[in-house]
């Protein structure tokens, strides 16, 4: 099959202005198969250019099955395009007509940056996970795993939360570039859990503060996020993340700016 | 070379204890001036990072990818074997010592695997206290699935992604420490060599990769959990960026390699498509608790497999070992499928592939209870295949997926060189010449959580803290050295990209260093690969400038280690004149069953690099069994 490609091309770190020749380029590719996966595409391509001279495309992309997060592509507007509960390198290109044009651009949003062409700093997650998403347990001797029983109906909704891949496909989805996806899923992982529920109050107002500092924006209800995450991940997450951060307000003394947890 | 294992004296069952008490401590006030630099980020290196900054260490932690929650061990699906006994059914610290010393077809050395299995039950209670969402029972008490080469059930699992959420319990106890300022993360950054002085492994450089920056970084040891070489193939489960530069650069710089000949072919992934695929996809072996593997009793048969009546297929797993049945271990269940498909009777339109059936399952236990055990794994075959997997058997065919090879380690996990440490896939140490399944997990957590925070102690105690800054001359020998070779990748300027000479070795290894090895096949290899890799130096185009991001220029760097490593595991597969494992040599063959010859090959094989252009010495370090018999491996 045939397909034209318009894909957005930059040098250099930071915005379109300032890296100055950040523009959406076309590219045309003859002879694609409906087999291969979006990113063997790009593969294709990458390869032509090269023989042609031109600056291969850099994306990122690791283990190519859907589940290291690293890969993340806006496809036609949609992060991950078009097939529901699917990562970019798991969508394949029998998911598009032959002929078709496709816009390819990277998660936009003030706290992912782009380095180059369609690869964009994260490290923002990393940081609001460093805020608090744990259960602060040193490395040792724990008490037998089944000291802890945990009914299967909560650790079940504890483990559809956890099982986010940290994309950032909900923030490039939403309007207001929030994360209240991302963060609400590793509030609702913990909450779900005994052993998670003990930092649970710090550990709201933690992540809120961090998510907050990265420069995040706050949820407005649209559930973009929930239809492009390629985990599945519901918005009732959101939910309890909201029921967190107020529970936290309404019990906690003033905010003292400690990391939860103690010592340890 | 010296080859001091340094097993310590005693019955298997108390060697871990008198070592841990034999080892030096350093006291807590003494440990914050010791620098530790950790390389990866997956199971073995987020694991170790974490607990050596609990201790009170300063950790530097490194990974290619641009968070350290990504590295590969996130991709395990199947779960993690302990022995807990959980389920009555005769599980022991013994028998999982036993099976995995079975399962590595006696080539692994018996203080190491026994202490794994002693630390089996730890990981999980570590695991579960940080709440990792193992899958549980109604009653709220964690459940298990059996996995190949065990008769018990001793492996948990969180569905089909236990790789992802063991992972993210030992990334999140190290953002704990990141946030901490306990760990100093340096992601999206490649170490390219390691910097010895005075015959100690001091630091590293690296390299920035979105500024091309060229860093050096001077420490009291270094610890290497960088995963292992499966990419050599080009076609593996591995995730793209998996690579064997670290431990290659170690390896030159002195680190002896161990048995790099032992590649795990796993029996149950997806069937390459075509040309273009740039990467194999496994389908976790737990799902051959309930599926059936067969392909049809005649050669050659087109037919669709639900017109095939039972009579007419060959469940040839259940066949040929009816104790273990479909869950045969990984080396044996690939070996069987290879089989009938140079019988002819592979499926699909290549011919190379099996099926595995659900049908019996689904119809014993209904539809759902097959959704909720496997559903994402289902999900992930039909996104690749476009084919529903309830309804028509999967296809599979073995595939490079795990590397029981690595550089050689002490019983402390270290190298040959001293200060060198090396965790996980990295290092050789457990799974001798075939892994079971469920036990990579468990390895790479048992050295990062609980053997390397006691060893790197016992080291460190004799080593006066910063030592060695990154000022001496040898760090600004190494870093040239790695400038001249990145300035080198970037000049040759040819006309062949760097994945047309990967997928040129992916071929020559599969063909002749892959599931079958013969003399004839590898000596042809040994011609072979350093003719390529005189054209990979001649004629590879890299562009763009080392300045920058450069994806090309990443895989370069990478490719050109490989196609040096490559050479080494052919010797190895060469020299190794005996079936083990997943080694098969056709020479020594009982009728498709791997014949070892334990009276010359008993040994570990460990490489010693002899400078550019020479072979590499080969050394042994003989293998005793005092506790358990040698044994012809059954599983019929």
């Amino acid at each position: 099959m045939k397909v034209t490609l318009h894909i957005w091309r930059q040098s250099r770190p930071g915005t379109a202005a300032a890296a100055g020749d950040g523009r959406m380029v076309r590219y045309q590719l003859d002879q694609v198969s409906p087999d291969m996966s979006f990113l063997e595409m790009l593969d294709v391509l990458n390869e032509q250019l090269l023989q042609r001279g031109e600056d291969p495309v850099a994306f990122d992309h690791d283990c190519r099955e859907g589940i290291c997060g690293a890969c993340g592509l806006v496809i036609d507007g949609v992060p991950h395009g078009p097939e529901r509960g699917t990562t970019t390198c798991q969508l394949h290109l029998r998911s598009f007509r032959d002929g078709a044009e496709i816009w390819i651009e990277p998660f936009r949003a003030a706290a992912f940056p782009v380095l180059k062409d369609l690869v964009v700093d994260r490290s923002a997650f990393d940081r609001v996970v460093a805020a608090g998403a744990y259960i602060s347990v040193a490395t040792g001797q724990p008490q037998d795993a089944n000291c802890i029983p945990v009914g299967k109906d909560e650790a079940d909704k504890a483990f559809d939360a956890a099982t986010c891949i940290g994309c950032g496909a909900c923030v490039a989805a939403c309007k207001n570039a929030s994360a209240m996806l991302f963060v609400g899923a590793k509030v609702s992982h913990f909450v779900h859990l005994p052993q998670g529920r003990v930092e649970r109050t710090a550990r709201a107002r933690n992540l809120v503060a961090a998510m907050d500092r990265e420069g995040f924006g706050n949820c407005t209800n649209q559930y973009e996020c929930e239809a492009v995450c390629p985990k599945d991940i519901p918005v009732r997450v959101i939910a309890e993340l909201n029921r967190e951060f107020v529970r936290a307000k309404v019990l906690e003394q003033p905010a003292s700016g400690k990391r939860i947890g103690g010592h340890g | 070379m010296k080859l001091d294992a340094r097993i310590p004296p005693g019955p298997l069952a108390e060697k871990w204890d008198q070592r841990r008490f034999d080892l030096k401590l350093v006291n807590p006030a003494n440990k914050r001036k010791y620098r530790v630099l950790v390389v990866g980020s997956g199971l073995a290196g987020a694991a170790a990072a974490a607990s050596l900054a609990e201790l009170g260490y300063q950790v530097d932690c490194f990974c290619f990818q641009d968070s350290p929650r990504r590295a590969h061990s996130i991709a395990a699906q199947g779960g993690i074997n302990a022995a807990k006994n959980y389920r009555n059914d005769g599980d022991s610290v013994f028998r999982l010592f036993y099976d995995t010393i079975k399962g590595g077809d006696f080539r692994a050395r018996e203080a190491n695997v026994y202490r794994l299995a002693q630390l089996s039950g730890n990981i999980i209670d570590q695991c579960v206290a940080q709440g990792v969402p193992f899958a549980r029972e109604y009653g709220g008490y964690l459940d298990n699935r059996s996995f190949g080469g065990a008769q018990v059930s001793r492996t948990f699992y969180a569905r089909g992604q236990t790789g992802q959420q063991l992972l993210l319990g030992a990334y999140a106890a190290l953002s704990r420490m990141i946030g901490r300022q306990a760990v100093r993360m340096w992601p999206r950054t490649e170490m390219l060599d390691l910097v010895v002085v005075d015959g100690h492994a001091k630091g590293i450089v690296s390299r920035d990769l979105v500024s091309g920056a060229i860093q050096t970084h001077a420490a009291d040891a270094v610890v290497l959990a960088t995963g292992g070489y499966g990419n050599a193939f080009y076609l593996s489960t591995n995730a793209k960026g998996c690579n064997v530069t670290a431990t290659w650069r170690a390896h030159k710089r002195g680190a002896g390699f161990a048995n790099p000949c032992y590649t795990q072919i796993h029996p149950t992934c997806i069937p390459q498509s075509g040309e273009h695929q740039s990467k194999l996809t496994l389908m976790s072996e737990s799902l051959r608790n309930d599926g059936r593997v067969w392909v049809p009793e005649q050669p050659r048969d087109r037919r669709p497999p639900q017109q095939i009546p039972d009579g007419e297929r060959d469940y040839f797993l259940e066949r040929k070992y009816p104790s273990f049945g479909n869950l045969a271990p990984r080396d044996i269940a690939s070996r069987a499928a290879k089989q009938v498909c140079d019988e002819g009777r592979g499926i699909g339109e290549t011919g190379l592939g099996v099926y595995l059936d659900f049908r019996d399952a689904i119809a014993r236990l209904g539809r759902e209870a097959i959704a909720e055990r496997y559903g994402n794994l289902f999900h992930m075959y039909q996104k690749i295949t476009a084919e529903d997997p309830y309804t028509m058997p999967m296809r599979i065919f073995p595939a490079v997926h795990y590397t029981m090879g690595g550089l050689w380690v002490d019983y402390d996990l270290m190298a040959t060189i001293p200060g060198l440490f090396v965790l996980g896939e990295a290092n050789f140490s457990d799974h001798g010449a075939n892994r079971l399944g469920a036990s990579a997990l468990m390895q790479g957590l048992a050295d990062g959580y609980f053997v390397i925070p006691y060893t790197i102690g016992g080291y460190l105690a004799g080593q006066k803290p910063g030592a060695v800054k990154d000022d001496h001359q040898e760090f600004a020998r190494v870093r040239q050295e790695v400038v001249a070779r990145t300035g080198r990748l970037l000049e040759v300027q040819g006309s062949t990209s760097v994945d047309s000479f990967h997928k040129e070795l992916g071929k020559i290894l599969w063909q002749q260093c892959g599931m079958a090895r013969n003399e004839q096949g590898l000596a042809a290899a040994l011609q072979a690969i350093p003719a390529l890799r005189e054209r990979f130096w001649q004629d590879v185009k890299v562009p763009g400038s080392g300045e920058s991001l450069n994806q090309s220029l990443e895989r370069a760097g990478r490719v050109a280690d490989f196609l040096e490593f490559a050479e080494t595991m052919v010797l190895d597969a060469q020299q190794r004149r005996e079936s083990c494992g997943g080694h098969f040599r056709e020479e020594w063959q009982d009728d498709g069953e791997a014949r070892r010859d334990d009276q010359n090959f008993c040994h570990v094989a460990v490489w010693e690099h002899s400078g550019a252009g020479q072979l590499p010495r080969r050394h042994i370090e003989p293998l005793q069994f005092e506790n358990v018999h040698l044994a012809v491996r059954s599983y019929k």
